[in-house]
């Protein structure tokens, strides 16, 4: 009776967490099939229940690859601005992030602490003195502007510090009997196993700067420096005249994070839950 | 060490292993290490912190920058600003309410060992997240478009409501932002609850179990008193984010929404500083808006005790 019971309740909570997890993904599944419709068509009706089936097409992809050189600038920025960033936090991060686990020196807790309160400072209270101190380093409207203030990753330093905590110090030991200096230590054995760490981070800082907004909105001017998220801001108006770059666009800067979270999933969960900062 | 003077090779070399030596000694090292953190910290964090407390004070104009004393304070109080707050708080309760007990309730039969297809229903809840605030709210104006098409308005039209203008109807400008909102981070804040829940153990709900304890009596008297660190925790960071809230209206209006309806505090920032090149009076909107996460963040500490523990 009592095993019946339980049976039923897990069907019903399968079917729930089904329609629910159907629900999540709706948004997706039909912004991928309206790429496949005349944006004119999708213009008039929204996204609808009634799907034109019979309009499919992929004449939306075959502009976007030959038509909107545009696009594919913002695409490339996007990368290059990510992979610098992913690059240039995790080096400084994990730097820190294992300072602070590996070695006892003065002011390490003071440190730490002040990490923390300078973490509460919200970026909205930063962003007009940046922006004023990026046009004094003339770095408005360049990579490096969107970049730089952002290699400061405290969430990172935590995540490395914790990782670091749980490696055997002993493997130091070993290394400076052998002569090793301190920081080929850090470069050629710590680091290595640091690796599923560093492996969240960069998914972690990858995701954040590729859908990040507002700080690349206020530094960057001209139309061939905007990264994706600007870009496609732009094509956002409510006269449709862009919409086949939007959707099919939108589209291809979701589906490669999709394929990567599919075959990376445990670093994406590592990373993004990591101090429930927004990414 | 550049010497233009020649020295003997010897002592170069003596002096360089001396540097080195000190460089590599393990009070130095560490240093080393944190240095360019520090540096970023103090040029990017600390001094845009300072800057923006003293720019609230002044009128900041190209090459004419002059102290004003409060007037930048005193001019905050308009009713933009309260109609920036009233809708910032109203995201925030709304966001904070759904964002705390739909993934509570989700995570809690998700953990269950009676439901199938657990990885895969946690794997499409989570990939909504991976979206940005952008593409995401692009889809959302398509689905909730005026046309009579859209999916928005053909739900409600079973219901027999018109269709409806949702991106200029006031309650639904503040609905379409917490929705929004809510569909990106209900999959993060899940496996929040997930990763509290697996350090539940067992053994206490059999006892429970054999004292008679019902379904809703273990949840209500063992699952939530376990997870009320995390879920102090998630309404916090939630909280926090809320009131910064800037891409969920960005994305439906840009910053020009008729009749404010979807102006946040963060978008007003963005409007008077940027826009209007109104530094000054952003500033102090920010320091404003700092201020209410400065209590919210001392309150979240003391609800945890944080202070009393002690540090680590």
């Amino acid at each position: 009776m009592k095993k019946n019971n339980n049976k039923l309740l897990g069907v019903v909570a399968t079917v729930v967490m089904a329609i629910v997890s159907l629900i999540a993904l709706f948004p997706i599944i039909s912004i991928v099939l309206s790429s496949f419709i005349p944006s004119g068509s999708l213009m008039r009706n929204g996204i609808s229940f009634s799907f034109p089936w019979d309009e499919l097409t992929l004449s939306n992809y075959t502009y976007i690859f030959t038509q909107s050189a545009e696009y594919w600038t913002w695409y490339g920025n996007s990368l290059w601005i990510s992979a610098l960033m992913i690059v240039l936090s995790l080096f400084f991060s994990s730097m820190v992030g294992y300072a602070l686990a590996m070695y006892d020196f003065k002011g390490s807790n003071i440190f730490f602490v002040a990490v923390v309160f300078i973490l509460m400072v919200p970026f909205e209270i930063l962003m007009l003195p940046l922006f004023r101190l990026m046009m004094d380093m003339m770095l408005i409207d360049t990579y490096l502007g969107v970049i730089l203030p952002g290699i400061v990753a405290p969430v990172a330093v935590f995540f490395f510090r914790q990782y670091a905590l749980g490696l055997p110090k002993e493997l130091m030991d070993a290394a400076r009997i052998d002569g090793s200096t301190e920081y080929g230590i850090f470069f050629k054995i710590m680091l290595p196993l640091m690796g599923p760490s560093l492996a969240a981070m960069a998914i972690l800082q990858g995701l954040g700067s590729w859908n990040n907004f507002l700080w690349p909105l206020l530094v960057l001017r001209s139309n061939d420096m905007f990264t994706l998220p600007l870009g496609l801001a732009t094509l956002l108006t409510p006269y449709g005249n862009n919409y086949d770059v939007l959707i099919a666009g939108s589209v291809m800067t979701i589906i490669p994070i999709v394929i990567l979270f599919i075959f990376f999933q445990r670093y994406f969960i590592s990373g993004l839950t990591v101090g429930g900062v927004k990414g | 060490m550049n010497t233009v003077t020649p020295v003997s090779p010897v002592r170069t070399r003596k002096k360089q292993n001396k540097f080195l030596r000190f460089l590599n000694s393990k009070k130095v090292v560490p240093f080393v290490f944190i240095s360019p953190f520090v540096l970023s910290l103090l040029l990017f964090t600390v001094y845009p912190a300072i800057q923006g407390v003293i720019m609230s004070f002044q009128s900041v104009l190209p090459g004419q920058v002059e102290f004003i004393g409060m007037s930048n304070y005193e001019r905050v109080l308009n009713p933009t600003f309260y109609r920036a707050v009233s809708n910032t708080t109203a995201y925030v309760v709304f966001t904070v309410i759904i964002l705390t007990i739909i993934p509570m309730v989700l995570a809690v039969i998700l953990n269950s060992k009676h439901v199938r297809f657990r990885t895969l229903f946690r794997a499409s809840l989570f990939i909504p997240a991976l979206t940005s605030t952008i593409v995401g709210g692009m889809i959302f104006r398509f689905m909730f478009s005026e046309q009579q098409g859209a999916v928005a308005n053909q739900l409600i039209g079973v219901f027999g409501f018109d269709p409806l203008k949702w991106m200029f109807t006031p309650w639904a400008a503040i609905g379409l932002m917490v929705l929004l909102a809510c569909w990106r981070w209900i999959g993060v804040n899940i496996l929040y609850f997930l990763a509290a829940l697996q350090n539940v153990p067992d053994e206490m709900y059999e006892a429970a179990e054999i004292d008679g304890a019902t379904r809703l009596q273990r949840f209500r008297f063992i699952t939530m008193p376990m997870l009320k660190p995390i879920i102090i925790f998630v309404s916090t960071i939630t909280i926090i984010n809320g009131f910064r809230m800037f891409e969920e209206s960005y994305v439906f209006w840009a910053v020009g929404s008729p009749g404010n309806i979807g102006l946040s505090i963060a978008a007003y920032i963005y409007q008077q500083g940027i826009q209007q090149n109104d530094m000054g009076f952003g500033a102090a909107l920010g320091v404003v808006l700092m201020l209410i996460i400065f209590v919210i963040s001392i309150i979240y500490l003391i609800a945890t005790g944080t202070f009393k523990k002690g540090d680590r």
